[in-house]
């Protein structure tokens, strides 16, 4: 029998299915490298020149306006912007993201858990400018009523982020602390550890590098995501001043602005150069979640 | 049934088992189980895989509580009626500490690892009360020499040998009545399931052990009575010497010899 195995001999034209199928998958590999390099040049071409002419105006002031008389490219508004909307987005959805991974972890019956994670997947597939909708027709009058002057403000924007971002933290924290080791659970239980001891004191550490991750990916889409972020954060250039001030992020400028700007033009130049800042910043979050990973596997 | 009970030596037993049964489900893991474990001594449960030892032991301290398990029986435990619905889980479980099969020393320091009984049971312990009974607790498993200068290190950076002992020392701050080990050697080598029964016979007096294991030859070396189970039901105990050499009922005798299990 193992004879008859060894002496089977593939007929002559799976040789070349076999190697047009290698052919294939090496195709697709390398052109989505290829693909990658491209933007990279795309991007790059469009905005480098733009970058080093004009850099030290870009990040000393705060003056946005490409279509003034002169132009003037200051971008710190903008940053300032971005950085508003984020980190008080993060300060939303971080505990609140963390509190529900670990109430699916380690709190919810099995079958309430499954349902929920179906739920919170489902607000993961809901598009950006839907969330856009919700922030002009429930959170605008809503921040109205608690005395904002503008609903369209900074702080609609990062509750908007906020909500996008937390099918990420609360799948992917879900994710680490379930890949905790059972039997750390029962160290800490047999050791007379109530629950809530266990979690705290041994889940989260434990899971922290996972959770991590989690928190990095989700600045990754906060500081990329556009038009959501477009229809609700007011669109007026500023360092924010107080909660309800309006701002406008890199990408609600790139995207509100491309259309107008005359190709190959200056300012047209100078959004791309606003690309490559937002393509530094993600690439430099990511690259940080990445090493966070490879760390653990280590471990 | 032919448990003969052997008659604990004086005092109150640290665990008292009387008729005791349990079920998953439908299936019978315990059946009218009926022992007495003596202060201070080390008992070990021996039996084929499924015989209900490790289910046993885990009832001691509560640590199989899932909903589809079943108890009948009374068992009392370091003083606390474990069949009560009343009784404290936490407190129970701080007076008898449980070392598992595979060591499982948290992902912490390994300070913090000795430490978390008292963060838990005892928080307002004075720091330097506690780092003295982390020192006494680290020397008495003969750790304290290896790990003295990296108390913050990784307690997962040691060597298997040393996290059992690590999970050993980390029960020992509580100043438990019971300890038990669910097969504590399992997952070591030679050398260190030498070490680990060195440490259970210079504590054999100051704690009661109970030992679960799979390895005869080590219930033969470490303890001072041995049960022999089968089949959820507690066939035999007695003298170790005297179980392995005269064993009473014909299925321990068997099971010894090596003909089934």
């Amino acid at each position: 029998m193992a004879d008859t195995i060894a002496r089977r001999r593939p007929p002559a034209h799976v040789k070349y299915v076999e190697w047009a199928i290698e052919g294939l998958v090496r195709l697709c590999g390398v052109s989505a490298i290829v693909f990658i390099l491209a933007i990279f040049v795309f991007i790059g071409k469009e905005g480098l020149v733009f970058l080093a002419e004009h850099v030290g105006g870009m990040l000393t002031s705060t003056d946005w306006g490409p279509t003034n008389e002169p132009a003037m490219y200051g971008i710190l508004a903008l940053v300032a912007g971005t950085l508003w909307c984020v980190g008080l987005s993060l300060i939303l959805s971080v505990p609140m993201g963390l509190a529900a991974a670990v109430y699916l972890a380690e709190f919810a019956p099995e079958g309430r858990r499954e349902f929920l994670k179906i739920v919170v997947e489902l607000l993961a597939a809901i598009p950006s400018v839907v969330w856009g909708f919700i922030g002009v027709m429930i959170l605008n009058p809503l921040l109205q009523w608690m005395g904002a002057p503008v609903g369209l403000n900074g702080l609609n924007g990062a509750i908007v982020l906020a909500l996008m971002t937390l099918p990420l933290l609360v799948s992917l924290g879900e994710d680490s602390l379930r890949a905790v080791p059972e039997s750390y659970r029962q160290a800490a239980i047999a050791m007379g550890a109530t629950k809530w001891e266990m979690v705290w004191r041994v889940l989260l550490p434990a899971a922290r590098r996972g959770l991590l991750v989690a928190v990095l990916l989700g600045v990754g889409r906060c500081v990329g995501e556009t038009m959501a972020v477009l229809m609700v954060t007011g669109h007026s250039v500023r360092i924010p001043d107080g909660l309800y001030s309006p701002v406008r992020t890199l990408t609600a400028t790139i995207a509100a602005e491309l259309g107008e700007a005359v190709r190959g033009g200056e300012h047209y130049q100078a959004l791309f150069a606003l690309g490559i800042l937002l393509f530094f910043v993600t690439f430099l979050v990511n690259l940080a979640a990445d090493t966070v990973v490879r760390e653990r596997k280590l471990q | 049934m032919s448990q003969d009970l052997v008659a604990a030596p004086s005092g109150a037993a640290p665990a008292r088992v009387r008729g005791l049964s349990l079920w998953y489900g439908t299936f019978r893991a315990l059946d009218r189980v009926t022992l007495d474990v003596a202060p201070g001594e080390i008992l070990s449960m021996i039996g084929p895989s499924g015989c209900g030892k490790s289910t046993l032991l885990r009832c001691f301290n509560r640590m199989n509580e899932q909903s589809y398990v079943r108890m009948e029986g009374d068992l009392e435990v370091a003083g606390y009626d474990v069949m009560s619905r009343s009784t404290d889980s936490l407190a129970l479980r701080r007076d008898v500490g449980m070392v598992f099969q595979r060591p499982n020393p948290l992902p912490i320091s390994i300070r913090e690892n000795v430490l978390f009984g008292l963060r838990l049971h005892a928080p307002k312990t004075p720091r330097s009360v506690a780092e003295g009974m982390m020192e006494s607790a680290l020397q008495q498993v003969a750790l304290w020499e290896l790990v003295k200068d990296k108390l913050d290190r990784d307690a997962e950076s040691l060597s298997l040998e040393a996290r059992q002992k690590l999970c050993i020392a980390r029960l020992l701050p509580l100043k438990p009545k019971v300890l038990l080990f669910d097969e504590p050697c399992s997952a070591l080598d030679p050398d260190g399931t030498a070490a680990v029964e060195e440490l259970m016979d210079e504590m054999r007096g100051t704690f009661t052990q109970v030992v679960v294991t799979h390895n005869m030859q080590q219930a033969r070396r470490v303890s001072d009575r041995c049960v022999f189970m089968l089949m959820g039901e507690l066939v035999e105990v007695a003298p170790t010497a005297e179980l392995f050499t005269h064993p009473k009922d014909e299925r321990t005798a068997k099971y010894i010899e090596g003909r089934y299990g």
